[in-house]
């Protein structure tokens, strides 16, 4: 009898994502979904869901979850876990919520080794609303508010969120990860995995920025987003572990 | 025998699998467009599958079950 090898994850539910073809927030809620299974999470998760595309996250991981106002996911998040310790209690959040509005409450959650987890969908852009620039928008981008591409004269340089971070004493772990191939896929699944088990073991704030394509505010098709996220976006924000904690699985 | 089982009315067209798979079987099938209107992806050669399921990886859509 044949095997089941690869299906839906448990924790998610069986619908159609509103995402637009090639978008890859659909593989980085699977890879959550995946994570979430294997360490037996989700009877016991509140996710914390984003303003942005993502914020329809809700439907489909099949946890419980607040939607919260846009960028105060990481203060919301801190409330759940403070007043509910035996929770699971994650956010999952873009570049425009997390690095603009969001700047305050992600920086100081981290200083503070809230006992979180943070998805950090990084695809430089603004998706939602219809591809303005975010503070992640590389240096000659172009998007419908840097219609001529990003300068740094103009508009300031990108911000690195991973490495910034990396400066607080606070977090356990942060890592950045890709999913613009199997082999990038399989090591973000890994990344979050591991940070879901940081917070399982108690060991303060765990950080996993996915640099994420959005083909559609990009204008370009799936496939070209892959090589454009890996020709420019990798090279300004490397994909790599900055911080592990040792012993943890 | 491995196999990858679409679910076609669910395939967004992105073509994502397309690139991943080792054997070069997963196309996009020009021919025709499914419910939701997009070209959905499909095997051409099944007995060359060998279930790896890297497809399936690349899928952000859940479309694609694999079975071994
Ligand atoms: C207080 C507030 N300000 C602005 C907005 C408009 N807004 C909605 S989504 C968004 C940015 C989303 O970008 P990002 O977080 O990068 O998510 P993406 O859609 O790219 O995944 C903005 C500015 C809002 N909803 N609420
Ligand atoms: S606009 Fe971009 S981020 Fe939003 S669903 Fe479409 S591809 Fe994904
Ligand atoms: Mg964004």
């Amino acid at each position: 009898m044949a095997k089941i090898v690869f299906t839906r994850p448990k924790s998610m539910k069986d619908v159609v994502t509103h995402y637009c073809p090639g978008c890859h927030h659909g593989i980085i809620h699977r890879l959550v979904g995946e994570a979430l299974d294997e360490l037996e999470l989700a009877p016991k998760t509140i996710g914390v869901a984003p303003v942005g595309c993502s914020v329809f996250i809700y439907d489909y991981i099949d946890t419980d979850f607040i939607q919260a106002s846009h960028g105060r996911a990481p203060a919301v998040a801190t409330g759940v876990k403070r007043a509910l310790p035996d929770k699971f209690v994650f956010t999952y959040q873009g570049d425009g919520d997390l690095a603009a509005i969001g700047t305050a409450e992600i920086i100081h959650a981290a200083a503070r080794g809230e006992n979180i987890t943070v998805i950090f969908v990084n695809n430089a852009i603004y998706g939602m609303t219809g591809g303005q620039s975010a503070p992640t928008t590389l240096v000659g981008q172009s998007s419908t508010t840097t219609p001529k591409g990003r300068t740094s004269q103009n508009d300031g340089f990108p911000i690195q969120v991973c490495e910034m971070l990396n400066t607080l004493q606070g977090p356990s772990m942060i890592s950045r990860v890709a999913v613009h191939t199997p082999a990038q896929v399989i090591r973000a699944k890994k990344a979050i995995r591991r940070a879901f088990q940081c917070q399982v073991e108690g060991r303060g704030f765990s950080f996993v920025e996915v640099l994420s394509a959005c083909p559609t505010n990009w204008g370009m098709t799936p496939l070209d987003a892959g090589k454009w996220l890996e020709n420019e976006m990798i090279p300004y924000y490397p994909v790599k572990d900055f911080r592990i904690p040792e012993g943890v699985q | 025998m491995a196999r990858a089982i679409f679910q076609e009315d669910r395939c967004k067209g992105c073509g994502l699998c397309t690139a991943a798979c080792p054997t070069g079987i997963v196309v996009l099938d020009a021919s025709r467009l499914n419910s939701k209107g997009f070209q959905p992806a499909i095997v051409t050669d099944k007995e060359k599958c060998n279930g790896c399921a890297l497809c399936a990886r690349m899928c952000p859509d859940l479309v694609i079950q694999v079975e071994r």
